[in-house]
């Protein structure tokens, strides 16, 4: 057989295993989806973004879970980007190459793949303990600590991504470091921050565990930060491990409407990462 | 266009490996004095022992091989090097009688003060009115009127005016390769620097705007000190008063273009120009 030959057919067994690795894993998230889409769309209707989360046996919708979970991610957010963004600045551009950027990074890299049970137990030991009760401010600082090495970390890279020949022509100008990083390092990497905060919120946006030991889950209209708050993780987990098929149902709609959010979180990051890379 | 005949005396071949030459002096006429100036990368020595002056109101050209260490010198003439740790420069480089590599001295000042183009177009990623204004707004409270006077003024000096005058407000990025240049041109002397610093310009553009490059130089030259490395052996003789050739970290010779190009001392400096080496 001719070296030819054989370098074809290798290529096509290679090439076979490929599509075939790749087609087996997207089966299983085609039919997580439409599992989800089979089984939730029934339960997407006005009643579920109007009515609160009803005990067994009534009708009801999950209002209250929305709201929390909303409510929670957004304070994690605006916690978390800011420290994040600043924490990923000082790596890319003040602490190159020194060995305390480097601890520091390993210590983030390290925290973004922690468990985020973990985090839960953390924040509950610190939040929920003293204060001798759940509430929405632990809930929200759990998600901002799941938050904060997502977008040290694309920040980061980011900037990385800047190249120096900008930074040197706008320190040649007598610009000072602080005005070459806001107006020039941030602007030439804005859309891939504003992608990884994006991704961020997708992240915590679907975090049961975490919250589980912080804000734990309120069957009732509260806007209290300072009490117990329902959010749509715990309410799916509590709802579907129920026996009663009306909340299974409940369950199903609040599954589907966190996987649509999350799927158009990462779209939306996507679209805004090839925009960024088409405008350069 | 050659310069006086007294700078051309003040302007004597500098061997720097010879002892016995003495450091060129500070003398009218002459906008910097770079005095027995090394270079580090951390340990390799780039530079060895440079001295040479940088002439007011005239291009300087400095020449020589990739790794020859002019755009390195160049870089040491406005510090930008200490944007990166590990590298440092030790002597002397005084302009208008102050040695800039002093320690404390303020570096933002000095690069206000001492302006550098860079060999690829480095346009900032806002529009091309915003490109020019963000020099100028870092050392001056303008009203809008006198704001938009002094970018037109600037892209006008760079020849780019006619071009832009109806799309100030579109990201620089969207220019031509050889727009663009002329845009980092036209913001380097936004700010009115006294020294103007070109490392390999006209490079990576092509030969019409090279040409538009090198007029433009020639135009500049009467208000500017400036230095300019370049690759291009032409360029050099067309375009300076003054040229340093450099090999291997050291200056093997500094004189006018014209007798560099004519009657080189060196045997290196005749290989180089007339293409046996490099």
């Amino acid at each position: 057989m001719s070296i030819y030959t054989r370098r074809r057919i290798a290529n096509g067994v290679v090439m076979s295993l490929s599509v075939a690795a790749t087609a087996f894993g997207l089966l299983w998230l085609v039919l997580v989806l439409w599992t989800l889409l089979e089984n939730g769309i029934a339960a997407i209707t006005p009643a579920l973004f109007s009515q609160m989360t009803p005990p067994p046996g009534s009708a009801g919708g999950l209002l209250n879970a929305i709201f929390g979970s909303v409510v929670m991610t957004l304070i994690a957010t605006l916690v978390g980007t800011p420290t994040g963004i600043l924490a990923g600045t000082f790596l890319a551009e003040y602490s190159r190459g020194s060995r305390f950027g480097e601890v520091v990074r390993f210590i983030n890299d390290i925290l973004l793949s922690a468990p985020s049970i973990i985090v839960g137990l953390f924040v509950y030991e610190l939040m929920v303990v003293r204060m001798g009760h759940f509430s929405a401010w632990a809930g929200s600082m759990a998600l901002a600590i799941i938050v904060i090495p997502v977008v040290v970390r694309t920040t980061e890279d980011m900037l990385n991504l800047v190249p120096n020949a900008l930074r040197e022509a706008a320190a040649a100008l007598g610009s000072p470091k602080w005005k070459v990083i806001v107006m020039v390092s941030y602007r030439a990497a804005i859309q891939g921050m504003v992608t990884g905060v994006m991704l961020a919120v997708a992240r915590i946006a679907g975090e049961t565990a975490p919250l589980l030991f912080t804000a734990l889950n309120n069957q009732f209209w509260s806007t209290n930060l300072d009490a117990p708050m329902a959010n749509l993780p715990v309410v799916i987990f509590q709802f579907a491990m129920s026996p009663y098929a009306d909340w299974q149902v409940l369950a199903w709609g609040g599954a589907l409407l966190i996987t649509l959010t999350v799927l158009c979180l990462n779209i939306g990051a996507r679209a805004l990462a090839s925009w960024s890379t088409f405008k350069q | 266009m050659s310069p006086p005949q007294a700078s051309a005396r003040l302007a004597m071949p500098v061997v720097p490996s010879d002892p016995d030459v003495r450091d060129p002096q500070l003398v009218p006429g002459q906008k910097a004095v770079i005095r027995n100036v090394d270079f580090f990368y951390d340990t390799f020595r780039a530079l060895k022992n440079i001295s040479l002056p940088l002439h007011d109101k005239r291009v300087t050209a400095f020449i020589g091989p990739s790794g020859c260490g002019k755009s390195t010198l160049l870089r040491i003439l406005n510090r930008i090097y200490e944007l990166y740790p590990g590298q440092r420069a030790t002597g002397e480089v005084l302009v208008d009688g102050e040695n800039i590599l002093a320690p404390g001295l303020d570096l933002n000042l000095l690069r206000a003060k001492i302006g550098m183009v860079f060999q690829k177009p480095t346009p900032f990623p806002m529009s091309i009115y915003d490109n020019i204004a963000f020099g100028i707004r870092l050392y001056e409270r303008l009203t809008r009127p006198e704001l938009d006077d002094r970018i037109e003024a600037a892209l006008r000096r760079a020849a780019l005016w006619d071009e832009v005058k109806d799309k100030l407000r579109q990201s620089g990025l969207g220019l031509s390769g050889g727009q663009q240049q002329r845009l980092c041109i036209a913001r380097a002397v936004a700010v009115e620097p006294e020294i103007l610093l070109l490392d390999e310009p006209a490079s990576a553009l092509d030969p019409l705007s090279t040409q538009r490059i090198e007029e433009l130089i020639a135009e500049l030259k009467d208000d500017y000190c400036i230095a300019i490395v370049t690759h291009n052996m032409q360029q050099a003789a067309r375009s300076s008063d003054y040229t340093a050739f450099m090999y291997l970290g050291e200056l093997i010779e500094f004189d006018e273009t014209e007798r560099i190009f004519t009657h080189p001392t060196q045997k290196q400096t005749e290989d180089y120009i007339t293409g046996r080496f490099g």
